[in-house]
């Protein structure tokens, strides 16, 4: 064998217009992009997760009538609640248990003159939950004077909420997706710049259009799945170090991070190589289209 | 006995690879470099281009290798009229041609086997299929040995065969080439021009420009003289 022939060689340069710094730059636009990624998963995950509580849950008010009591009122809504179709669950909340939600926000001082409805919470059947109107109708035939909040309010807000995390999550992830782009633009019309004359060069010999597109291209590509599974290797080992050390419910609790949200980080590379490709095909088409058209 | 050059006889060449009517050429705010230009090289010529510096013999080959194009007259290429060509077009007329540049036009980064298999290369065909014939070719240059250096490397002289061997490997209908022998010394030079004679022989056109008015008296070839962008001698078309 000849000493030439277990050369590869490739018709553009190495590190031209310093490539090396344009892998750093993909390479942290694809970790963003991973992160943001996770991010997203996770927010919508919890939200999901809130909604689905709330959605099997409902908290009724009762208003004692007169000669009757607050408890009994409440344990006789209970009652009634609990035969009602669609409902697993009605517990009547005791004064003290109601005094425990309201601790945190009254302060310790101000509960004991203030007038703490009587309420019951309502747990639903999650396969067939009964209605708020249902429930209402039931409370109103045992005579009960009671209003019912099945949460849809709070519920319709976690929902847009977790919606506006979600979007902007993806709307991070798009535009670290165009930066990496715009990036792999700017370095190809660079390169394509510094090095007209090995493109004149190819091109005397007989190299077409598309020829020399595609070594650019083909080098974009390559640079760009390099710095997606550089990326993608440490959101990867962020993403599960985050979950062995603070488990399942993530840092917070809008971010529960879980092992299947590492999954989808391996596709960053493949996406970053196609976006690459592409935005080297339109720097490519520009640029090179433009030369041709001088001559 | 060397043989006297011979000039080109008007209106005696019929159409073939190169013909140009009346071309006129300059470069953006710089007087006209070639005027009224008529030459026609007809398949299997072999033709010297000479004429002083600045006579204009580098950029009527760069109208050749479509580096250019001609902002009055009309040049025609393998039948073909430049001004109609399209960008696909290019290509597939310069796989016809093979070039020396003048300043080789080397790519650094590639070995000088990879050099001279450039145009086999980009014409699409398999390293294994083309590693003999570069081989061979590299041998006639003198470059055998230095197959796998790089041109910085490499010296004048063995530069300008790397460009020829590079230009004459994929056996071009045309050879376009200036100042091949520039920086051989006289012994290369007279084996780089039977090359270029025997290329000829078997029916390529030959188009030399150098300012080295022996060596083409030497050669036998036809002369081109071009004096202040204008053929001395030419051929109408």
């Amino acid at each position: 064998m000849t000493p030439f022939r277990a050369r590869r060689s490739d018709l553009l340069p190495r590190d031209a217009a310093g490539e090396t710094w344009l892998t750093g730059v993909v390479a942290i636009l694809c970790l963003l992009a991973c992160l943001a990624a996770v991010a997203a998963m996770a927010s919508s995950r919890a939200a999901q997760g809130w909604s689905g509580e709330l959605g099997v849950q409902a908290t009724v008010q009762v208003r004692p009538r007169v000669g009757e009591t607050g408890p009994t009122a409440a344990a006789r809504a209970a009652e009634t609640l609990a035969s009602v179709d669609g409902v697993a669950e009605a517990v009547a909340l005791d004064r003290d248990a109601a005094e425990d939600l309201l601790r945190p926000w009254m302060g310790e001082t101000a509960l004991a003159d203030l007038p703490i409805p009587f309420l019951v919470t309502v747990v639903l059947d999650d396969q067939a939950p009964a209605s708020a109107v249902t429930l209402s109708r039931a409370l109103a035939e045992a005579g009960l004077d009671a209003s019912v909040d099945d949460h849809g309010q709070w519920r319709r807000d976690i929902e847009r909420s977790a919606l506006m995390i979600s979007g902007l999550a993806a709307l991070a992830f798009l535009m670290t997706a165009l930066g990496a782009a715009a990036a792999v633009v700017y370095a190809t019309r660079a390169i394509l710049a510094a090095r007209r004359d090995v493109i004149d060069i190819l091109r005397s010999a007989g190299a077409t259009d598309r020829q020399v597109a595609n070594l650019f291209r083909v080098r974009m590509g390559v640079m760009a799945v390099q710095a997606g599974a550089l990326a993608t290797a440490v959101a990867l080992a962020l993403t599960a170090g985050l979950r062995l050390v603070v488990g399942s419910d993530g840092p917070v609790a809008a971010l529960p991070v879980t092992w299947s949200d590492l999954g989808p980080l391996l596709l960053c590379p493949p996406i970053a190589g196609l976006v690459a490709v592409a935005a080297a095909s339109v720097a490519g088409r520009s640029s090179l289209g433009g030369a041709f058209k001088r001559r | 006995m060397p043989l006297e050059p011979r000039r080109i006889a008007a209106a005696a060449l019929t159409s073939d690879p190169v013909r140009l009517e009346a071309v006129g050429f300059g470069y953006a705010g710089r007087p006209e470099v070639l005027r009224d230009v008529n030459l026609v090289l007809p398949r299997g010529s072999f033709h010297f281009l000479t004429g002083p510096s600045g006579a204009g013999k580098s950029s009527l080959l760069r109208l050749l290798t479509l580096a250019e194009r001609p902002q009055a007259g009309r040049l025609t290429l393998f039948d073909r009229h430049v001004s109609s060509l399209s960008p696909a077009d290019i290509p597939q007329l310069r796989r016809r041609m093979g070039v020396v540049f003048q300043d080789f036009r080397l790519l650094d980064h590639l070995s000088v086997f990879d050099n001279a298999a450039l145009p086999l290369r980009l014409a699409g065909r398999r390293r294994d299929d083309y590693a003999g014939d570069v081989a061979e070719m590299l041998r006639w240059v003198g470059l055998s040995d230095r197959a796998s250096e790089r041109p910085p490397a490499l010296s004048g002289g063995e530069k300008q065969r790397l460009a020829i061997a590079r230009a004459v490997i994929a056996g071009p209908d045309l050879i376009l080439a200036d100042e091949p022998t520039g920086s051989v010394d006289p012994a290369m030079a007279e084996r780089l021009m039977a090359l270029f004679k025997a290329l000829n022989r078997q029916g390529t056109t030959v188009l030399i420009a150098s300012h080295d008015e022996d060596l083409a008296a030497r050669s036998g070839a036809a002369v081109l003289a071009l004096r202040d962008g204008r053929l001395a001698e030419g051929v109408p078309a």
